[in-house]
């Protein structure tokens, strides 16, 4: 699976400007702190019987970035949506393979799809704050919808959005309402709200596709500096977005009425520049998708 | 191109900002906006047309009834202002010009009647009307004490009541079953929707049948909870409240993007826990309507009323024993009366019966309000304070 073995970046110290982990909020009820390791073991995803996703395999490693590239309709949603178990919304979808978290199965049986995805957070293509909640309830809201507790609930808000890179932003306007924010500043709420409940995996579904270049570069700042301190896994269809964010890269395709899957994965700079399969070279440089 | 001839341009070289001298800003102009010459086109075709239909009607011909005079003059208007705008703007313009005229009288034909209505309860009501008639019953008023005798009091008080319980019995079971309907993923939805439609059709007056079969005939006795009093009335209103604050709140429920819903389950919140903190909070004001739309369903029936609260011309203000009078059963009952004092007493009850519909839409509202920018303040105070504490 992981073919080259180097430490992409290098640069694993927790970014300056955050306090350290001793200082951060306490969560009652939270997942254990710290990142995991995600892999996915020959996953396959259905809808009805339309087969999506074949046999796909990919491990995200602690502390990096990830990031699912391919044309549209090739499948990167369905898996990443496989990650945490958002999948099974839809009536309709079944899947089959593993997926482990910490090394543990996610769909092993007893296992609630709640505390799967307290663990694994998520961020949509469009931003969604709680149209309902005002700037500072939506940064809580993962905590009264998950049920877990805190003792300094300011802190948290502050160090949610300082790690969202939205804070200063916003310090002044916490009472406003959510959905009065610039379209870039709602996906830095939304991803604040993700971080809040502390997940040991972040999942972001083409994060930036919506925005402005301006909010998509704060947004690409805001993900070097969790990649840190979580798992991220992110599906984009920009190319130099994923070669400028991610450490590792996984490419899919699914060809004319074939169920997708992943032609190549490594390391993202060894992807970019010399990939083995010639279809993902023809990807990467912009030659079709 | 423009007039401003400074420099011969060179068409593969780009232009920036400093290349043309400034020039004055252009006068500010509003466009698509109807002209005065538009409005007196409008008005010379309606003169004209009655003018015209005028003459054909009265004097060439033998003349014609009012209503018949009415759409003919509607009709050969409508001509007039099409062949007018075509004459002036074209066909495409004259087609559009018919639309915006068909529409607006349409809508004048619509609020004309309403505020008719509205006038004619206010002038038949409002000259009996005295304070009195918030602080007194009909206690010891005989049929030909003049109208400004008693009062409606125990009439008022017995409306709020009863629609208040009925509200009460409605609203919980209209919002549960409208998150059935559209936040489970039951296989009974659909015939509990075609239920909720057909009750919608219900016949107000079967609802009270109901009401008066199942419950008063069944265990009634004078007095007691079964018997005729306010509490049968509100349970006959809720059967009419149901359907209305059900499909309300079921199309609100519709319209919340299923975005949020997923970005509160992707949070790690259960179902139930999203309905209750993302999605009935996002659908209040749709809920604020619901309420508003069930209670103008219900403080106006009639009805229901009939045999089960059954009316009484003095105060009682128990709902759970004993008959109660009601606005609507106050109208009703008075009206009927042979002497004139009695008819002007009920259209006084029609028009208190308005201003408290007015005031429980205003109260609805008001309580139902987008509460987002009223904690904005206590926020911006909390974190003033807070700012204070740590500087």
């Amino acid at each position: 699976m992981t073919t080259v073995d180097t430490a992409p970046g290098g640069d694993a110290a927790p970014a300056a400007d955050l306090p350290p982990a001793s200082t951060r909020a306490v969560l009652h009820g939270a997942p254990p702190p710290g990142a995991e390791v995600l892999e996915a073991i020959d996953a396959c995803a259905w809808f009805g019987d339309n087969l999506v996703l074949d046999r796909v395999s990919l491990t995200m490693e602690a502390r990096e970035v990830t990031a699912l590239i391919g044309p549209s309709g090739c499948g990167k949603s369905t898996f990443l949506r496989l990650l945490n178990r958002m999948h099974e919304l839809v009536p309709s979808a079944t899947l089959a393979g593993e997926v482990r978290l910490g090394g543990v199965d996610i769909y092993a049986r007893g296992t609630r799809a709640q505390e799967v995805r307290k663990r694994i957070g998520m961020v949509f293509q469009k931003p969604n704050p709680f149209p309902a909640m005002s700037i500072r309830d939506n940064v809580l809201a993962g905590l009264k919808l998950a049920r877990i507790r805190t003792d300094a609930p300011d802190d948290l808000v502050e160090q949610s959005l300082a790690r969202a890179g939205l804070w200063r932003e916003v310090k002044d306007r916490l009472g406003d309402a959510g959905g009065a924010l610039s379209g870039g500043q709602q996906q830095r709420l939304c991803i604040a709200r993700a971080l809040a409940v502390g997940p040991n995996v972040l999942l972001m579904d083409e994060p930036c596709s919506a925005l402005d270049p301006t909010s998509t570069r704060r947004i690409e700042e805001t993900i070097a500096e969790i990649g840190h301190e979580v798992t991220v896994v992110i599906v984009t269809h920009n190319m130099q977005q994923a070669q400028r964010v991610s450490d590792r890269c996984a490419f899919f395709l699914a060809a004319e009425g074939e169920p997708g899957h992943i032609v190549e994965q490594g390391p993202t700079d060894v992807m970019f520049s010399t990939p083995r399969d010639p279809r993902t070279l023809d990807y990467v440089s912009g030659r079709f998708g | 191109m423009t007039a401003v001839e400074d420099a011969p341009v060179d068409l593969r070289s780009t232009t920036v900002a400093g290349d043309r001298p400034e020039r004055a800003r252009p006068s500010r102009r509003r466009v698509a906006v109807k002209t005065p010459t538009e409005r007196l086109v409008t008005l010379g075709c309606a003169l004209n047309s009655f003018l015209l239909v005028w003459l054909v009607a009265a004097r060439l011909t033998s003349g014609m009834g009012w209503l018949a005079f009415g759409l003919v003059w509607y009709a050969t208007f409508l001509a007039f202002t099409y062949l007018t705008a075509r004459e002036q703007d074209g066909p495409v313009a004259a087609s559009d010009r018919l639309a915006a005229t068909i529409i607006g009288s349409a809508t004048a034909a619509l609020v004309v009647p309403f505020a008719w209505l509205i006038g004619y309860i206010v002038v038949r009501g409002a000259p009996a009307l005295r304070f009195g008639f918030f602080l007194h019953d009909q206690a010891g008023v005989r049929p030909d004490d003049p109208a400004t005798a008693g009062g409606g009091a125990h009439a008022i008080v017995g409306s709020l009541e009863q629609v208040s319980l009925a509200l009460l019995v409605s609203l919980p079971l209209g919002l549960l079953t409208a998150v059935f309907l559209n936040e489970t993923r039951s296989r009974w939805r659909r015939p509990v929707r075609i239920l909720i439609d057909a009750m919608s059709g219900l016949p107000s007056i079967i609802a009270g049948l109901f009401i008066y079969a199942i419950l008063i005939i069944a265990f009634g006795h004078e007095g007691e909870l079964f018997g005729y009093d306010g509490f049968m009335a509100s349970l006959a209103l809720s059967i009419t409240m149901l359907p209305t604050i059900t499909r309300t709140v079921e199309v609100v429920l519709r319209l919340i993007p299923g975005g949020l819903r997923e970005s509160a389950l992707a949070l790690g919140s259960s179902r139930a826990r999203m309905v209750w903190s993302v999605v009935l909070p996002t659908a209040r004001t749709g809920v604020t309507t619901s309420v508003v739309l069930g209670i103008a369903r219900a403080v106006g029936e009639t009805a229901p009323l009939l045999f089960t609260s059954f009316g009484l011309n003095y105060m009682n203000a128990n709902p759970f024993s004993f008959p109660q009078e009601s606005l609507p059963l106050f109208v009703f009952r008075n009206v009927q009366k042979p002497s004139q004092a009695s008819i002007d007493r009920g259209f006084t009850g029609a028009f208190v019966l308005l201003l408290v519909v007015l005031s429980l839409f205003a109260l609805a509202r008001l309580v139902g309000r987008d509460r987002t920018g009223s904690r904005r303040r206590s926020a911006r105070r909390r974190s003033a304070a807070t700012s204070k504490e740590t500087p």
